[in-house]
């Protein structure tokens, strides 16, 4: 009897208690003496179930969740034939080894994730066992160029957001005449509601490995950077493991696997700035400097760092790569649209009934992934609309629902594909309070290099409080449009470009909730402090200073107490 | 800051150049790793914070003099990112996230609750340097909002009242540890 007893400890899980539970599992093996191999994987993306610990007895899995350290032994019991008292049904999320019992993970198509809660992350052999670096050892029997037209033909977009072809970027950087050339990896996940990339670094480190190295080989790197949040300690001590264990295996160094390709590669951690994810301000980062953005071109495929031509993706394109590779951009290709292959995954988050992690071939609509994945909104609540890209994105109603994930049918919304954040609000959040939120976000981390993002943000943030104190008039929402329109226009880089989107897709959608403040002084989801008097503690703290003095009192402020 | 509070006079009498003096050996043990790489100032910075829990003034100008950037440059570093702190943090830094997700589930709730039992606003640290209160933007743990961050260990799908109720436990442990 071959047995294996896996246990998702990402962040996620161990914040939900997977250690406490592993401590019980193996309590219980080694008091019955059981020759059971327990293994601490990444997370499965199920993390609403979490902590979930999955059963393999001879090719039968069952996975359980959440479970706490008193379920471990009657789960444990059932397995290994000592009766016991029984579970619950609920305990059990799915029976089959492929998991197409759980409608939750049945409608996914996971390729970046495919691995992450299956291997163990920390070991190099579990990756090799499940094709680890086949693609690479595949890409080094090619010439660069038909790499490069590999990944063209797959159609695979930059999935940090902007959806810009990676094969065209490759063959920008690929074809600058000067040398050292080097790679980035941009894990600076700072979208507020995002945690993709964290989950495929603590779960499968060495697929972005692989990917960065098929690219460098494309492109003629010879150096790596992976630039990522020092806010996930476990993703930063995931890719310090991996990195070693790729140097002992011979991928990463000098003459890699004979073919006289050198490359080396380095951690940078950031130090938690939101505008580093914008790849000249990341590149300044780099280079020990404030992350500040400069103007664009020269791009980083011509100038970038050090000055020398430099490829920038984010952690899913790259983790894209290897699977490209291995099955051919048709493949690819085919699980997308016509304009854009693969799949792309999602944050879920908010006020869903099963949040977690998931990843959905491109061309399959919001409402198939909120209601057929995410189970719908939580129970006993209204889905009012669901938020996309975070602080640069927009909100999206419920008549919109059929639109399908994709970068152009999306960006028609007004909202956009974003890096994959994906925030499902209900009918208890006020969408006026909701874009606040994110101007608190935008202006808090606008790096102040040019005007109109620096002032432009913290004046939206301004008029947005005004509304919710419900200070404001029909004039405030002119200026506040006009206003929108110049940030968007006239900021340096994709943070001021993006910040107003919040802002125009709810005045575009919910405009109805602006006018209820400013007309009726009425906020309708009972959020704002005008309406019932509750304190809004977001109108305190650092952001008081904004526009408006600190009237947290259960007082409604009348007109004569109104500032300018 | 120090133990005694300076006079305002005194402040502005020169007392000579505090860096004259080597700096001390767990700080030049960290510079010396790092001499002559342009790019590491960021990392550098990381990892006197680590050893000190926070950025003394001293650790920055020794930075700037020892690897040859003018002050500005370090402070002006070390003020661009959210993850340097300029005065030393209490023993346990609580960190609330008002991260999108957080936000929808009413963290900014628990934040005032928190503030009104400690005393304390946002970035600033219990008299008797016990908590440290601070916001982050995201955890990245955005399944279990909202989420509180207590030194490293994670607490999921918090409540107003299990946030006070495990804060006002490490008080009771603190000053249990003072009487004994």
């Amino acid at each position: 009897m071959r047995t294996t007893i896996r246990v998702g400890v990402s962040t996620c899980g161990l914040a939900a208690g997977a250690e406490a539970v592993c401590s019980a599992i193996e309590t219980y093996l080694h008091r019955r003496q059981l020759p059971v191999t327990l293994q601490r994987t990444g997370c499965l993306g199920a993390c609403h179930r979490e902590p979930l610990v999955e059963v393999m007895v001879d090719g039968a899995s069952t996975l359980y969740g959440p479970v706490t350290p008193e379920r471990v032994t009657p789960i444990l019991d059932q397995h290994f034939g000592a009766g016991g008292r029984g579970i619950a049904a609920d305990w059990v999320v799915s029976r089959r080894p492929d998991k197409q019992d759980y409608p939750f993970l049945a409608r996914q198509v996971q390729i970046t994730t495919q691995l992450c809660g299956v291997i163990d992350p920390s070991s190099l052999d579990h990756y090799l066992a499940h094709s680890g670096y086949e693609a690479f050892r595949a890409a080094l029997r090619l010439p660069p160029e038909a790499i490069v037209q590999i990944v063209t033909e797959a159609r695979l977009r930059g999935r940090g957001g902007a959806g810009y072809p990676t094969g065209l970027k490759w063959e920008h950087t690929r074809q600058q005449p000067g040398t050292p050339k080097f790679i980035i990896c941009n894990a600076d996940e700072g979208d507020p509601g995002a945690f993709m990339d964290r989950t495929m670094i603590e779960g499968d480190p060495h697929r972005l490995l692989e990917g960065m190295l098929i690219a460098a080989h494309a492109i003629g790197a010879t150096q790596g950077y992976i630039y990522v949040r020092a806010e996930y300690p476990l993703a930063v001590k995931a890719l310090r493991r991996a990195i070693t264990q790729a140097q002992e295996y011979g991928v990463i160094g000098r003459n890699i696997l004979g073919s006289g390709l050198d490359f080396t590669l380095t951690i940078k951690e950031g130090a938690g700035a939101f505008v580093c994810g914008e790849e000249t301000a990341l590149i300044h980062s780099i280079e020990g400097a404030r992350g500040m953005p400069r103007l664009r071109p020269p791009y980083p495929s011509a100038q970038g760092l050090w000055g020398y031509p430099t490829n920038i993706n984010n952690v899913e394109t790259y983790c894209s790569v290897p699977s490209i590779i291995l099955n051919g951009p048709g493949w690819f290709a085919g699980l997308g649209t016509a304009r854009s292959g693969g799949t792309k995954a999602f944050a879920l988050t908010g006020a869903i009934a099963n949040s977690g992690l998931v990843e959905v071939p491109i061309g399959m609509t919001l409402r198939e992934l909120i209601v057929d994945i995410g189970g719908g909104c939580q129970s006993g609540r209204t889905f009012k609309a669901v938020q996309l890209g975070g602080p640069s994105g927009g909100c999206i109603p419920t008549d919109l629902l059929d639109t399908r994930i994709d970068y152009e049918d999306l960006h028609a919304t007004g909202a956009i594909m974003g890096s994959g954040g994906m925030v499902v609000v209900d009918d208890t959040t006020c969408m006026v309070d909701f874009t606040r939120f994110f101007l608190t976000f935008t202006q808090d981390e606008s790096c102040g290099k040019c005007l109109p993002c620096r002032v432009g943000t913290r004046k939206m943030l301004g008029f947005l409080t005004r509304i919710t104190h419900g200070q404001a008039d029909q004039t405030d929402l002119d200026r506040l449009l006009h206003l929108c329109e110049t940030v968007r226009l006239g900021s340096l880089c994709g943070l001021g470009q993006t910040a107003p989107n919040p802002v125009l897709t709810t005045m575009r959608y919910f405009k109805d909730e602006y006018l209820a403040h400013i007309a009726d002084k009425r906020c309708p989801a009972h959020v704002c402090p005008l309406d019932d008097g509750r304190t809004m503690a977001a109108a305190s703290g650092s952001n008081g200073r904004v526009a408006l003095g600190t009237k947290h009192t259960a007082a409604v402020p009348g007109p004569e107490e109104r500032q300018v | 800051m120090g133990d005694q509070q300076p006079t305002a006079l005194r402040r502005y009498i020169y007392q000579g150049d505090p860096l004259l003096a080597p700096p001390p050996p767990e700080l030049a043990a960290i510079l010396e790793r790092y001499r002559g790489q342009p790019d590491a100032l960021i990392t550098v910075l990381e990892e006197i914070q680590d050893h000190y829990g926070y950025l003394p003034q001293q650790g920055l100008q020794y930075t700037a003099h020892e690897l040859g950037f003018p002050l500005s440059r370090v402070y002006g570093v070390a003020t661009f990112y959210n993850l340097f702190q300029l005065s030393p943090p209490g023993r346990y830094v609580v960190r609330i996230c008002k991260g999108t997700a957080c936000h929808v589930n009413r963290s900014s709730e628990i934040l005032t609750r928190v503030q009104v039992q400690l005393g304390i606003g946002e970035d600033e640290t219990t008299p008797d340097g016990l908590l440290t209160l601070q916001t982050v933007a995201c955890m990245g743990a955005c399944s279990l909002a909202p989420v509180m961050v207590i030194n490293d260990r994670t607490y999921g799908r918090m409540t107003p009242e299990k946030a006070c109720t495990a804060l006002a436990a490490l008080q009771a442990e603190a000053s249990g540890e003072g009487t004994r």
